[in-house]
Formats: structure tokens, C-alpha cells, sequence
């Protein structure tokens, strides 16, 4: 006899569970009281969307299932943030929250919430269990749904007399699981990567168009090891980055709104596109229909809902990326001709560098490079949301998939703090470094608790612009320069770090950056740096929202 | 534009029909007509939703739907030889005398049972297909419908053919 708590905490460890992030209250005591004697590890944040945005970093630094958990109502609501974060980024975390008993459901009592309700659009799948026998089942779907086919969060309503039941006979736990509803496929139709086959072997300006799916399905070096054999240049979008190294001479880096002048420039004029672990989201593609317009679209997914959803592809193939590249690779029997439209690239490349004005200021793009050099590809990167994290992708020359971590679909500001200390439990010998912007690291900078607390080494660079500067930088582009309730007064982020027994240091000269960046890698526990960056810095190049993307503002024409 | 018939096999579970109408909802479809009910197989259920848009569009939110957890097949039925049905209760007023008798024909063109009998009213209980409906409504309304229900739609395929599960 067991009751539904010590079933759940029994399941969790069959799933590996080995850490949890969450944040205690009424309706989950009986969890808390079956954990505290377990060999799970908990971490206790500061506010319930730390949780989230944590067991997300978790995932995405391991590619193992993360976990938070929360109370009912106002636990389970803070939440949601970070549950719509992991979905828009195919994240596959499990969300745990308590509920008011089942005898009270519906009678908004107190802290009541319908989170299975509210996070409906926002998960995979989500159950409110109703009997204590079937915890042990639901957990067992609830993690194969997370990391299965396309990846995403699922949430677990638990009601507080489901954890404190005892169930006498508990319903044995299948092995595998078959769900009729939930049957992805893994294997691409081999008449359709022959047919792409064909095209790649025929095609004169083939590109590939990388994404996060390639890094979900671990299929890195099999992309890298194809983009090879057929000596196809390849883009990544920003949840690509890493996929292939930063400095693989075939890599143009990000494309889109910030893109690269030449990833831009080879969409634009490529003959072949073939999109592998994309979603032709709208900051990658501008205006859909100057969106590589002659070209023909090969792509590869695992989510056959993405086919075609936002630009008519030619040749779809829906399979895990991994797999599909496998066959790609078995069954290649001749690569095309690519020598004359890679001189045209590298032209692009010599003619149209990034760039940005190197001189005596204390300039971010500077101090990413410093950080890149320092690192040499070691280490996690994770970022905010905001200019900081456009010119982490830019200058930032990641090696290694699963080194980039930051909220590309959602937006999320605040999220990168906390997702570090998530990835720190995932990769606990890797260093990781927030880079964050002087507003996001301000939405989540309670954590700073969570930090000293449990000496977690993250390492937050503040790019402190002491604005929103990817908003001011609109105002500025396109409002006229008015700059409507964009600037943040100065804060000391050294005191505050300092409060809460985290070391920091203020930088506020070129000459100082090497050396505070060195001090941060090399101290034990965590710790904040305030770079005082020059205020009015913009990232680019920059396609305008609804341009097509070869339409590129502050570049230089030479 | 134009109309589709989506028959939707689902897990007869809590919560599927809100998961499937706000999944059509938030991605911008509007449900001209639902209907739920049980089906040959006791753990599963049938849902049949009507919904407007152009091919792409609809191909779109079939595939949406498919990717629910609890969905276990949708199906279009647009354009495929299908039986369709709806069914009515239309409440007429009736006073003893002419107009009763003209409303008891007409219900009997229609193939109308008249099912409940009031002194100032008559009940119409009607099946068939969208316009049957719309006509015999549009021939009652001299009369004064006092009240008007009708049933969402529900379709299946002519032949042998079924909406199945895979296994
Ligand atoms: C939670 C949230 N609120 C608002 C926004 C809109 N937004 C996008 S970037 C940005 C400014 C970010 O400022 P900061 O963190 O200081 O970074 P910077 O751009 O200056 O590097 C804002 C407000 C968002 N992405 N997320």
C-alpha cells in the first residue's frame, strides 16, 4: 500500500529524474514530504517561472527530460510562462502542480486554478489525474509524449487527496508505450529522399537551411557530415546555431531578420533550399513571398504539420532529422557541382563581413568576441532576450550543438538566468555564462537567491545599456527616435549580487573587459559582471519587419 | 472557401471536445457545426465539425488535429460520396383551426413527424440533410416559429468505407 505521492516520486525515478526544480505550497505537501527522503535532488528557486525556464535549460543542455513543480493556483500560473516558452522552442520538460482536492474541482477554492485548461495551447499534452492508481501510467506517457516525436512540455494536475491516497493495487506499468493517437514518424519516405537526392545532384545554388530540430535530434554531425559530402553552404537559424561549427568554412551563420549579408544574400539567390529541423518562422523568412524565391524547397521534419504551413514546399520528407540524414547519406550516389556558387559566396563573405565599430568604447560586440576567444568553444552559452542575444549569435562562434541556449520562439526575457542554472545541473563540469541585457536579467534576478544558495556557478554578463535596447533601437529605426518608456535608471548590479553573497565586478572600459571575464570563469562559485556598453549600440544588419530579407538595413555597401 | 466535413475520431476521455473546438478556435477557424456523441467502439467517440476555409487552410487544421494526443484519426469527408444528416425540433404556432392543417401537410412532405401537440402549438421533429431543413424552416416561418433546435451535422461515408483508427 503506497500513496499516490510515493507512486509519483517512484515513477519519477523510473524516468531517471535526478533533479527537480520547484517551489513548495499547500496543495503539493505531501509531494514535498516523499521527496525530502528520495534521492531526487531538489532545487528550491525564487519565483515559480525560475522553475520552468530551469528544468527547459536542463533539457536542452542534456536532451533529457527537465521537471519543475509547483503549487496549484498561483504556483501552477507562474508557470505558464515558461511552459509556453519550452513549447514554441520544442522543449521537452514535465510540469508538476498541485491541485486543490478532486471533491473541491470547479468550486474555486482556494488557490484554484484550471491550469489544465489554461495550458492547453501551451503543451503537448497535459492530464488531470483524477484516480491515485493511474499516477505511475501518467507519468510514464508524460515523459515518453515529452521526448518523443516533436518534443514539448506536458503537464501533471495533481489533486491533493490523488498524493495523499493509498492506492492498494496500483496498475501495472507497461514498458513500451502505444498511444493510437501518437504515432510519429521516424523514417522519411525513401521515394522522397531519392527525389531530393535527385534535385541536390542536379542543382547549380543548393543551400541548407538548418534549425533546432537538427540539435533536438541530435543529428549534428550527420549534417555537417552531408553539407560535407555535397559541399552545400548551410544556415542556421538562431535555434541552430551550433549545429555546425561557427567556423566550418561551408557555415554562413544566422540568416533572417539578423542574419548574416551573405546567409541573406544565398537564400535569396539559391536554386535549392532544402530546410532540415525548420519552421519557416516568420523573423527567419520577412516577407514569405520574396522567401528564397527561386528555389526549390526540400524539407525535412518530424512535425508533418509544418509542411507547407507557411511556404509551399516542392519536396517534403517528414522523419526524425537524424534518421532521414542517415538514408540521405546511405543512399547518395552523386553530390552536384557547388564550386562556382561557393567562389560567388565567399565573394559575399570578403565583400559583406559583419562588422561593427571597433574602436576605444566599450562595445558589446567586443566583449562576446573576448568571451568566444576565452572559451574556444567550451562552456554554455545562454542568453536573454533583446540585442544581448542577437550579438551573442552573431560574434558568439559556437562549436557544439547543445552549447547555445536561448528563447527563440517565444521571446522570453528573463528566461536565460534561470535556464542557466538549469543547464549547470544538466552539464555540471561545463561553464556557463548568461549573457543578458540590463531589463531581462531584472525580470528574473531574484534567482540571484537561488545562485548563492546552492553555490551554482553561473556566470550573468550584463550587457548594461540602461535601456531595452532592442525596443529603443526600434524607437530609433522606426519611431523617430522617440524613446517611449525604454530607459531604465542605472542600476549597481555589483550591490545587488553583493547582497545577496554573489561576487560581481563593474567594467566600464574596453581595456577591463579580458581580464573581468577571466576573474568570472576562474572563481568557484556564481557570478555577475556589469559591462557598461555604450548606450545607443544597434545590431546589425537588420531586415525591416515585412521586408524581404536581402533588403537589409545598416550594412555597409562596398 | 467553402465548406468542410471533418469527422474526428477521439479518445473518449474528460476534456477531449474542448481540447479539439479550442484547438480549431485558436487557430482561427470558426465551428459552423459540432456534434458528439459515442461510436461503435466503447472507449472512443466521434466528433463531426463543419468548418470554412480554402483547401490549405483546412489541410492545415487537419493536421493540427492530428497532432492532439487524445485525436485518433480526422478524416474529410468533403467531396466523397457521403450520407449527411442533421436533425431538428421546430416549435410552430399553431391556433386550432386553418393554419394546423396546412402545417400538418407541409410536415408531411417534409417527411416531418409532428411530436408534440399543444393547444397553441405544434412540435416538428425533422432529419435530413442542411437544406431540407433550411426549406421546411423557411416554409414554416408564416406560421411564427416560437423555437428552433437543430443538431450539428453528422456524415458517414457511403460503401464499405469507414473512419477507422489505423489498428
Ligand atoms: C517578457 C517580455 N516582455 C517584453 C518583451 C519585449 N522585448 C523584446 S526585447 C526587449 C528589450 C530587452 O531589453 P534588455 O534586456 O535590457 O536587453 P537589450 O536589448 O538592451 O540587450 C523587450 C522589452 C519580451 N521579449 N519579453
Amino acid at each position: 500500500m503506497k500513496t499516490g505521492a510515493k507512486i509519483l516520486i517512484e515513477a519519477l525515478q523510473r524516468e531517471g529524474v535526478d533533479t527537480i526544480f520547484g517551489y513548495p505550497g499547500g496543495s503539493v505537501l505531501p509531494i514535498y514530504d516523499e521527496l525530502y527522503d528520495s534521492s531526487i535532488r531538489h532545487i528550491l528557486v525564487r519565483h515559480e517561472q525560475a522553475a520552468a525556464h530551469a528544468a527547459d535549460g536542463y533539457a536542452r543542455a542534456s536532451g533529457r527530460v527537465g521537471v519543475c513543480l509547483a503549487t496549484s493556483g498561483p504556483g501552477a500560473c507562474n508557470l505558464v510562462t515558461g511552459i509556453a516558452t519550452a513549447y514554441m522552442d520544442s522543449v521537452p520538460i514535465v510540469a508538476l502542480t498541485g491541485q486543490v482536492p478532486t471533491g473541491m474541482l470547479g468550486n474555486d477554492a482556494f488557490q484554484e486554478s484550471d491550469i489544465t485548461g489554461i495550458t492547453m495551447p501551451i503543451t503537448k499534452h497535459n492530464y488531470l489525474v483524477k484516480d491515485a492508481s493511474d499516477v505511475g501510467r501518467v507519468v510514464r506517457e508524460a515523459f515518453y509524449i515529452a521526448r518523443t516525436g516533436r518534443p514539448g512540455p506536458v503537464l501533471i494536475d495533481l489533486p491533493k487527496d490523488i498524493s495523499t491516497d493509498q492506492v492498494y493495487a496500483e496498475t501495472p506499468i507497461p514498458d513500451s508505450i502505444s498511444l493510437r493517437g501518437y504515432q510519429p514518424t521516424y523514417r522519411g519516405h525513401v521515394r522522397q529522399i531519392d527525389k531530393a537526392l535527385d534535385m541536390i545532384a542536379q542543382a547549380e545554388r543548393p543551400l541548407i537551411y538548418a534549425g533546432g530540430g537538427v540539435i533536438h535530434s541530435n543529428g549534428s554531425q550527420e549534417l555537417v557530415e552531408f553539407a560535407e559530402r555535397t559541399a552545400i553552404p548551410v544556415t542556421t537559424t538562431l535555434m541552430g546555431l551550433g549545429c555546425i561549427p561557427g567556423d566550418h568554412p561551408l557555415n554562413l551563420g544566422m540568416l533572417g531578420m539578423h542574419g548574416t549579408q551573405y546567409a541573406n544574400y544565398a537564400v535569396t539567390e539559391c536554386d535549392l533550399l532544402i530546410g532540415v529541423g525548420v519552421r519557416f518562422d516568420d523573423r527567419v523568412t520577412g516577407k514569405i513571398d520574396t522567401f528564397a524565391p527561386n528555389a526549390t524547397i526540400v524539407h525535412i521534419d518530424i512535425d508533418p504539420a509544418e509542411i507547407s504551413k507557411n511556404k509551399r514546399v516542392d519536396i517534403p520528407i517528414v522523419g526524425d532529422v537524424k534518421t532521414v540524414l542517415q538514408t540521405m547519406l546511405e543512399r547518395m550516389q552523386k553530390a552536384g557541382r557547388t564550386e562556382n556558387w561557393l567562389n560567388r559566396i565567399a565573394t559575399w563573405k570578403q565583400n559583406h563581413p559583419l562588422r561593427y565599430r571597433d574602436d576605444d568604447c566599450l562595445r558589446p560586440q567586443y566583449i562576446i568576441q573576448q568571451l568566444s576567444d576565452l572559451l574556444r568553444g567550451d562552456g554554455i552559452i545562454v542568453s536573454e532576450v533583446g540585442q544581448n542575444q542577437m550579438w551573442t549569435a552573431l560574434y558568439y562562434c559556437f562549436k557544439k550543438p547543445r552549447t547555445w541556449i536561448t528563447s527563440g520562439g517565444l521571446g522570453t526575457m528573463g528566461y536565460g538566468f534561470p535556464a542557466a542554472m538549469g543547464v549547470h545541473y544538466a552539464r555540471p563540469d561545463e561553464p556557463v555564462f548568461d549573457i543578458a541585457g540590463d531589463g531581462s536579467f531584472q525580470m528574473n534576478i531574484q534567482e540571484l537567491g537561488t545562485v548563492a544558495h546552492n553555490r551554482i556557478p553561473v556566470k550573468v554578463v550584463v550587457l548594461n545599456n540602461m535601456y531595452l535596447g532592442m525596443v529603443r533601437q526600434w524607437q530609433e529605426l522606426f519611431y523617430n527616435r522617440r524613446y517611449a518608456y525604454t530607459e531604465l535608471p542605472p542600476v549597481d548590479f555589483v550591490k545587488i549580487a553583493d547582497a545577496y553573497g554573489v561576487d560581481g565586478i563593474r567594467v566600464d572600459a574596453k581595456d577591463g573587459v579580458r581580464e573581468a571575464l577571466e576573474a568570472a570563469l576562474e572563481a568557484d562559485g556564481p557570478f555577475v559582471l556589469d559591462f557598461r556598453i555604450e548606450r545607443e549600440e544597434n545590431v546589425f544588419p537588420m531586415v525591416p519587419a515585412g521586408a524581404a530579407i536581402n533588403e537589409m538595413i545598416g550594412v555597409h555597401q562596398p | 472557401m467553402k465548406s468542410h466535413t471533418l469527422s474526428v475520431l477521439v479518445e473518449n476521455r474528460a476534456g477531449v471536445l474542448s481540447r479539439v473546438a479550442g484547438m480549431f478556435s485558436r487557430r482561427g477557424f470558426n465551428i459552423e457545426s459540432l456534434a458528439v456523441g459515442t461510436c461503435e467502439e466503447p472507449e472512443m467517440s466521434r466528433i463531426t465539425i463543419v468548418v470554412n476555409g480554402d483547401d490549405s487552410q483546412v489541410e492545415q487544421v487537419i493536421k493540427q488535429a492530428n497532432k492532439l494526443i487524445d485525436v485518433i484519426k480526422v478524416s474529410d469527408l468533403t467531396g466523397r460520396e457521403s450520407v449527411e444528416r442533421e436533425l431538428a425540433l421546430i416549435k410552430v404556432a399553431a391556433e386550432a383551426g386553418t393554419s394546423r392543417a396546412e402545417i400538418m401537410q407541409i410536415a408531411d412532405i417534409f417527411r416531418a413527424q409532428i411530436v408534440d401537440v399543444g393547444s397553441k402549438t405544434l412540435v416538428l421533429q425533422v432529419a435530413g440533410d442542411t437544406g431540407k431543413i433550411d426549406a421546411l424552416e423557411k416554409l414554416l416561418r408564416q406560421y411564427g416559429i416560437k423555437e428552433l433546435v437543430r443538431t450539428g451535422k453528422i456524415a458517414i461515408l457511403r460503401g464499405a468505407k469507414t473512419v477507422k483508427s489505423a489498428k
